[in-house]
């Protein structure tokens, strides 16, 4: 595929918001995981949860669109000039011409749980959301799409994805096909998923629910953290010979095996990985970097270590960053390519916080401790439930 | 104002179709409705998608039900490996029903979630289950972009097919409201439809245009039949296939709209 340069990112997580709090704290190892805190009656676990979104109300002239999701969408969206940098293209190509695709697993069904919770009878008799919360487009999937194309005034073709935990990975695959064919010449992508009921007890139901904080790899791991975050990347066609970094490369691919299994032999994986390092062009010995999946279940983690050992030399140092963020689930996407992006541009490569034992299917390419290095390629796996498996590969051509 | 120089890329092949709607069970039944009013004598209640075991048949929530009788559908319509396709699943609300027990459970009793019930409510479900049905590894994608959910999910069937992809799945479906998220949340019955894409080859030619403006045309029969489905958005292309007219209008966002001008009715068109 052709090369999409990459104009500027941005995640927003427990670590903080913006790219210097990601790389300050991944560097010291200072995880964002706390006590669970949030709702009601909060189970005992885990959660990457960002702090001050509470706090942090929508414009008025967004207030139709106001939850906690789109509240993160907005507080990630005014980070690392990602807005000054959608106004030039504006500028330059027109608002027609640039599109938005954004993925998310659980949109703001935060909102949907907080009016059944508050839902009233009438004098009627008749049980019916709060006046504040009956409001529909924060009750179906696209309100993240929508809120940010009236946010950020973008005309060009805009989407919502919603594949679970591959959702924002998949968006720069979509929005670099747009690009490709000529449909639009540049595209906001990215994600973001917050905390709610659904996904707590959710996933505490199918027991991938940890106690402790999570250890990705770790021998003696037990389940995941679960955890929000927002995060954006300005795509624009590269221009021949240009240099920075650069969206080289997507693979996508389905397990057909399981909804919320992955397939054992990691086959999705494996396929995805590979798609990827073949529309990039590269193979896999000039990876650098690969943020992994690495959810810490008990499932992924074995299937996605033995899938890394099969396609990559020992060299490659690759590891999941979930120790640090949490699942960020629809938002793992963006949040861990932007770790992969800011791997190429400092050349931190991250290694696994609070793992301490290796697991027996751990090839040499898992890394626990933190290495420097001047790389060209990082690479970010993102899996979701229904085996929807996407790969990205970015790089940077060096001036 | 139209975006002329993508105009090429927004083409695409209709191989086959496959098509749900209460009381008009497949795409032989839509057709002879659209075309003169006929109605089946009978319908069954609900798909039975045969991908499925009988009984995983019986226990799939509607919205993966539908889309996966559809599907294959038009799958077989098209004489195409299902395995082979890449697809993309387009839903403005997921599982109408799974969303509204999600929400009610919480309120209520959050530890008694069925875990069935949780991973059966990611957006994606039925694009997991058919490609665990099919045996199929290609891409699948789940999006929703509201009233313009269908002119999207086209949009990127279309895209697939402008950058390499030869072939390649659409699927649309929307469930109906209940319970309290049904008092916000307005649609009725179960609507689903499948487009096998193709680059080239034999069949009716789509070529799509994305324009300012949101006027759509009058709704044709199947329109008016199945108005009040969320995804009835996607019937001016389904009537305009059925009775060979040569343009469908589709809301593609909050300005805009996609102009669909189709080429060449396939010869069963006009039974």
């Amino acid at each position: 595929m052709p090369a999409i340069a990459i104009r500027a990112f941005t995640a927003t997580t427990a670590l903080g918001r913006g790219n210097a709090a990601q790389a300050q704290a991944l560097r010291e190892r200072r995880g964002g995981l706390r006590r669970n805190d949030f709702g009601a009656t909060p189970l005992p676990t885990w959660i990457g949860r960002v702090d001050g979104v509470e706090d942090a109300p929508l414009p008025s002239a967004l207030s139709r669109w106001e939850c906690r999701n789109n509240r993160l969408a907005w507080l990630a969206l005014q980070q690392d000039g990602v807005q000054a940098t959608l106004d030039a293209l504006v500028g330059k190509y027109g608002a027609d011409r640039i599109a938005l695709v954004v993925g998310t697993s659980t949109s703001s069904i935060g909102a949907s749980e907080e009016a059944y919770a508050r839902a009233e009878a009438g004098d009627d008799g008749v049980r019916r959301f709060p006046d504040d919360l009956a409001r529909p487009i924060v009750h179906t999937p696209h309100s993240l799409g929508d809120f940010l194309q009236h946010a950020t005034g973008l005309r060009g073709p805009c989407i919502t994805v919603a594949t679970a935990c591959s959702s924002s990975a998949k968006v720069f695959a979509q929005a670099a096909r747009m690009i490709e064919a000529g449909l639009v010449d540049a595209a906001l992508v990215g994600g973001v998923d917050t905390l709610c009921g659904s996904v707590l007890f959710g996933f505490n139901a199918l027991g991938l629910v940890s106690t402790e904080r999570c250890r990705p790899f770790d021998a003696t791991r037990d389940g995941l953290s679960l955890g929000e975050a927002g995060g954006f990347a300005v795509l624009e066609r590269a221009a021949p010979g240009e240099t920075g970094l650069q969206l080289r490369g997507y693979g996508e691919s389905s397990d057909a095996h399981h909804m919320s299994a992955p397939h054992p032999e990691g086959l999705g994986a494996t396929l995805a990985m590979r798609g990827a390092l073949a529309r990039a062009g590269i193979e896999a010995a000039e990876v650098g970097y690969l943020n992994l999946h690495g959810t810490s279940t008990p499932a992924n983690d074995s299937v996605e270590a033995r899938a890394v050992d099969g396609l990559f030399p020992a060299s490659l140092h690759a590891s999941s960053t979930k120790g640090w963020t949490g699942h960020t689930l629809g938002a793992a996407g963006i949040v861990e390519s932007v770790v992969a992006l800011l791997a190429l541009e400092t050349g931190l490569l991250p290694g696994i916080l609070d793992s301490a034992v290796r697991d027996p299917a751990c090839g040499p390419q898992i890394r626990f401790d933190n290495a420097d290095a001047d790389i060209r390629y990082a690479m970010n796996n993102s899996f979701g439930f229904g085996g929807n498996n996407c790969s990205l590969v970015f790089g940077k051509v060096a001036a | 104002m139209s975006t002329g120089t993508a105009a090429n890329a927004l083409s695409a092949t209709v191989a086959g179709i496959g098509f749900w709607a209460d009381g008009l069970p497949d795409w032989a039944a839509a057709r002879a409705f659209a075309i003169d009013g006929t109605r089946p004598e009978s319908a069954p209640s609900r798909p039975s998608p045969q991908l499925l075991a009988p009984n995983e048949r019986r226990r799939a929530p509607g919205s993966v039900a539908v889309a996966l009788d559809v599907a294959q559908a038009a799958c077989r319509d098209a004489d195409i490996a299902p395995e082979t396709l890449p697809s993309v699943f387009a839903s403005t609300h997921g599982d109408l029903g799974i969303t509204d027990y999600m929400c009610d459970t919480l309120a209520t009793d959050p530890t008694a979630i069925s875990p069935t019930k949780f991973h059966n409510s990611v957006h994606n479900a039925a694009a997991g289950y058919w490609t665990i049905g099919t045996g199929c590894t290609e891409a699948t994608t789940a999006i929703s972009a509201y009233d313009a959910t269908f002119a999207q999910g086209l949009i990127e069937a279309m895209m697939q097919l402008a950058t390499g992809t030869p072939a390649v799945l659409l699927v649309a479906y929307d469930t109906a409201s209940t319970g309290l998220l049904g008092t916000v949340t307005h649609s009725e019955g179960l609507l689903g439809a499948a487009l096998v894409l193709t680059r080239d080859g034999a069949g009716p030619r789509l070529s799509a245009t994305l324009r300012d403006g949101t006027d759509l045309d009058l709704p044709g029969p199947l329109g008016i039949h199945a108005q009040a489905n969320a995804m009835a958005q996607m019937l001016p292309l389904f009537d305009a296939l059925a009775s060979g007219g040569a343009r469908a209008v589709l809301r593609a966002g909050p300005h805009r709209s996609l102009s669909v001008a189709i080429d060449g009715a396939r010869a069963d068109a006009h039974p």
